[in-house]
């Protein structure tokens, strides 16, 4: 076990806590950074997939890992950033603009959204998201000018200052800068007086709001920020798609990105990154599986949506911790053996009725 | 002029009269305390004044300035910090992280300046960090300050909640039974806080507390309220004495 | 039945179809043909509407029913209702459409097929999650909503199935109302279950040591009733209620893995109800049919589709505990 002598205030402040992080977290950008040498296109694109899906997941965690707002209607602004994006190009304007407006425009909405949102708790605020969701789905079905309805709508090549970034390790590019934008905003964010918060929020409304955080002000700004990053998202998604059409962005994917940060572990930055990585190989997963599974379960309907649903419902009641929650037991393990208890990370319920509303 | 008013308050649900025409005034840097037997509205009259129920009737002031329709949020920046009867720390985060809380009011950046972390932020949380290590080491809670609020012993927890109260430099602490669920050491304890809560800190403290040698030990004035009405006020001896108090927790003698 | 604004909404106000809406409401009177009292057709054509939005509401009221019960009592709010109700219609073709048994045999096996599986839904899944937070809950009962899906198209494939029912087809006519009576038995089989439900909960002692262990689990569970079991019960019943739904609905619309989304729009019709009472689910699952099928025939397209959420929208932004307030708030 590493014990940390703390010797000045800042230590707890910094973003990389000793050297033992600054060393992995540094093999890893390195690693990240010499992957399109090393590695096939087509790892390459996933890789960059899985980048686009690890800033929706940053975007996603804000309100619901850090403030407690059960979102269930994220696809909306994936749709925003992305249609917003892809329309954007085709009426002439350059890449980085038009990505950056996306994610602005994006945020706009879901500050906007927040104000009605912000009065509601718990159950309410789930399906008012995704009310949302579904109605902004049907404005892009309809608003056929803009969107393209259901015939959909093409999305041009990245062009930066004139340099054309069709090529597959341009994009990986793209998203890795994005990503590493967000998450400094993210760790930021979360280490800052905005952030803590967001926290106080999620763990005690009224005791947050006795301490003088203004609910209204703070649930706004979660879920513009969670609108700029899942927007910037979308606008990297619609290049991936290279064609929109609304059924892109349904239910399914609000799931899937609600599944990112569950899978991944709720309220932590590692939580949405690893999730992000776990929703991105599964399809991949799945298909290599499928060769070896007997046809019966192999060609059946639909599979991927249930496994969906399968793994999400061994997560929530066996690990609800995630991921990242598994990973820290692990390393506890480690660190303790012999002496680990299971008992240490003992959940706590709660099963007077008013415990659980909020 | 007096330091905190309450004039007539009352607070209705549902036709019942919960708190029912009660006015009383606090000293500025005195432990003022209110009993009663359970539900006789004393946490009402404290949700009252940090304004999570809004009353029916009545005027509240502070300073000479009413706040019977202060939001929420703003009742702690007029410097009128509380705890809660049932603990209500945010039981996901630490010590330190509950405390820095207590100092949000004192934060003063925007959106743009967080995301970016930028230097003035930085210089922002390392003032703050220092005035709660200040009160840290006040309430001698330095044994726990990186670790979690769930994984803390209950009397613990009540420490840090009052810790965070004070991390909010208030004029005036709302002390919601602060030594409910605690041992006899801790009580002590808690009694030697809330004396020096007042003494060096000068804070004028209103609590509400069960346990009368807690409050005769450090109340300068007390308040026996029952069924949401007052019944005495006066020095803790006087109200103890006074004869309604004890009917009321006593019972009435059976007349034969 | 003819759009009664000609051309596209684009050219009025590009860009803004919500604000269209409002436009539209507030706009020019004339535009209100069906209101003019001297058009008889029109008036006829109103009525015919609600009727099946009348029926359509029942549906919606019978999905929100099943959702309010399972609430009311555990505190678990089923995402995955709208897909017991697709387990259902699944059921109710299987067993009258296939199997071929007789209209009311097929009806009574359904429902108890439904209320099994309810049953086993509750004792091997729901319950491990009782205290836990209520977004987990939320998760789980939206994964299980997939594996349903899923698994009824790996069992009744991804095809459009239809159920042919002794009544369906037939056309009433009722003072020169030409009526479907698919919607006329969903309103009857309505009524019957709402009539036999509440009995059931006002006299049966089942029914009320179900009322109590919904009021405070601890204290029942100390007046000797078994509360885990009372529980799985309620999701027996819950489920049952969405197979009637179910079966009612497969006559009307095709049968199919995907149409377990109605059940978001009884969501609507829960929360317009009031999140805990039963004839409130109900009443908002009329408001709900009502209003979807005026908006189909009055308003541009792609409205129908989202009234229901909409109004949703309106109620709980005007009040966000919902029309009745249910759902306590957390003491300090």
């Amino acid at each position: 076990m590493r014990f940390i002598f703390k010797t000045s205030y800042l230590q707890d402040i910094r973003l990389l806590k000793h050297n033992g992080y600054v060393f992995w977290y540094g093999l890893l950008l390195i690693a990240i950074l010499l992957a399109p040498l090393l590695l096939d296109e087509f790892y390459i694109g996933e890789m960059a997939f899985i980048f686009i899906y690890a800033i929706a997941g940053l975007g996603l965690m804000i309100p619901v890992g850090f403030t407690g707002l059960p979102s269930l209607g994220h696809a909306a602004f994936m749709a925003i950033g992305a249609y917003t994006n892809a329309y954007l190009l085709s009426s002439g304007y350059s890449f980085l603009l038009s990505v950056a407006l996306a994610g602005i425009i994006s945020s706009l909405v879901g500050g906007l959204i927040a104000v009605p949102l912000k009065r509601m708790t718990g159950i309410y605020f789930a399906i008012a998201t995704l009310a949302f969701a579904i109605i902004v789905e049907e404005i892009i079905v309809h608003w056929e000018s803009v969107t393209g309805g259901l015939g959909g709508l093409a999305v041009d090549y990245p062009v930066i200052l004139g340099f054309e970034m069709g090529e597959t390790w341009q994009f990986y590019f793209i998203c890795l800068i994005v990503l590493l934008l967000v998450l400094l905003g993210t760790l930021n964010l979360i280490r800052s007086p905005s952030g803590r918060a967001f926290i106080a929020i999620r763990d005690s409304e009224i005791s947050a709001e006795s301490m003088g955080i203004n609910l209204s002000y703070y649930k706004i700004k979660s879920f513009a920020i969670s609108g700029l990053f899942t927007g910037l998202a979308g606008a990297l998604f619609a290049h991936r798609l290279a064609y929109l059409a609304p059924d892109a962005f349904n239910f399914l994917l609000s799931i899937q990105l609600l599944m990112m940060v569950v899978v991944g572990g709720l309220g932590t930055v590692h939580g949405a990154i690893l999730g992000a990585i776990f929703v991105g190989l599964l399809p991949q997963a799945i298909a290599i599986a499928k060769d070896y599974l007997p046809p019966f379960i192999g060609e059946f309907p639909g599979l991927e949506p249930g496994l969906f649903g399968v793994i999400l419902v061994l997560f929530i009641v066996f690990e609800p911790m995630g991921l990242y929650g598994r990973w820290i037991k692990f390393k506890l393990f480690l660190e303790m053996f012999p002496l680990y208890r299971k008992a240490t990370f003992k959940r706590q319920k709660s099963y007077l009725k008013t415990e659980r509303v909020q | 002029m007096t330091f905190f008013s309450a004039k007539g308050i009352s607070i209705e649900f549902g036709g019942i009269r919960a708190v029912d025409n009660v006015s009383f005034d606090v000293d500025k840097g005195s432990i003022y305390t209110i009993v009663g037997p359970n539900g006789a509205g004393k946490t009402t009259i404290f949700n009252i004044i940090s304004r999570i129920y809004n009353l029916t009737s009545g005027k509240i002031t502070f300073e000479d300035q009413d706040i019977t329709h202060l939001p929420t949020h703003q009742v702690v920046s007029r410097g009128i910090a509380r705890t809660f009867q049932n603990i209500e720390l945010f039981d996901h985060a630490t010590v330190l992280h509950n405390l820095l809380i207590g100092r949000h009011i004192h934060c003063k950046s925007g959106l743009l300046s967080d995301l970016f972390f930028l230097p003035s932020v930085k210089r922002m949380e390392l003032e703050h960090r220092r005035r709660v290590e200040d009160v840290i080491d006040f309430l001698d809670l330095q044994h726990y300050r990186d670790q979690l609020i769930q994984n803390l012993p209950y009397g613990v927890r009540k420490i840090v909640e009052l810790g965070r109260a004070l991390c909010t430099d208030p004029k005036m602490v709302l002390l919601d039974e602060p030594a409910s669920g605690l041992n006899v050491d801790e009580t002590e304890d808690m009694a030697f806080w809330i004396d020096d809560i007042k003494k060096l800190l000068g804070i004028t403290v209103i609590m509400v507390e069960h346990n009368m040698s807690l409050v005769s030990q450090v109340s300068d004035r007390v308040l026996a309220i029952n069924y949401g009405k007052v019944l005495a006020e006066g020095s803790p001896r006087e109200v103890q004495e006074n004869p309604e108090v004890i009917k009321a927790y006593l019972g009435e003698e059976d007349v034969r | 039945m003819g759009h009664p604004f000609p051309f596209s909404y684009e050219i009025l106000l590009p860009g803004l179809p919500i604000f269209w809406h409002t436009f539209y409401l507030f706009g020019s009177r004339s535009e209100f043909t069906i209101f003019a009292p001297d058009n008889g057709r029109s008036r006829l054509e109103l009525l015919q509407v609600l009727i099946t939005g009348l029926g359509q509401g029942c549906l919606y009221g019978l999905i929100a029913l099943g959702f309010v019960l399972i609430y009311k009592a555990t505190e678990i709010v089923n995402f995955a209702q709208g897909d017991l109700l697709m387990m259902g219609a699944f059921f109710g073709v299987t067993f009258i459409g296939i199997m071929k048994l007789p209209f009311g045999l097929g009806l009574l096996t359904t429902l108890l097929a439904m209320a099994v599986f309810g049953y086993l839904l509750d004792k091997l899944i729901i319950r491990s999650m009782i205290g836990e937070s209520q977004f987990s809950v939320i998760i789980l009962t939206i994964s299980i909503g997939f594996i349903l899906r899923s698994v009824a198209g790996g069992i009744w494939g991804n095809d459009l199935l239809a159920l042919e029912t002794p009544y369906s087809g037939e056309m009433a006519n009722i003072y020169g109302l030409m009526i479907s009576q698919e919607y006329l038995v969903v309103i009857a089989g309505t009524i019957v279950l709402s009539l036999a439900l509440f009995l059931f909960f006002r006299h049966s002692s089942l029914g009320i040591a179900m009322q109590a262990a919904s009021q405070n689990q601890l204290a029942a569970y100390y007046m000797g009733i078994p509360v885990k079991r009372v529980f799985s019960l309620i999701w027996a019943i819950s489920a049952l209620v969405s197979g009637v739904a179910g079966t009612l609905m497969a006559p009307i619309s095709l049968v199919s893995p995907e149409m377990g989304f109605i059940g978001i729009k009884a969501f609507a019709a829960a929360v317009i109800g009031g999140f805990g009472s039963l004839p409130g689910a109900l009443i908002g699952g009329l408001i709900i049919g009502c209003s979807e099928q005026l908006a189909g025939s009055y308003l541009p397209p792609g409205f129908q589709k989202v009234t229901a959420y909409l109004i949703m929208f309106l109620v709980l932004t005007l009040r966000p505990q919902g029309l009745f307030t249910q759902i306590q708030q957390k003491k300090v």
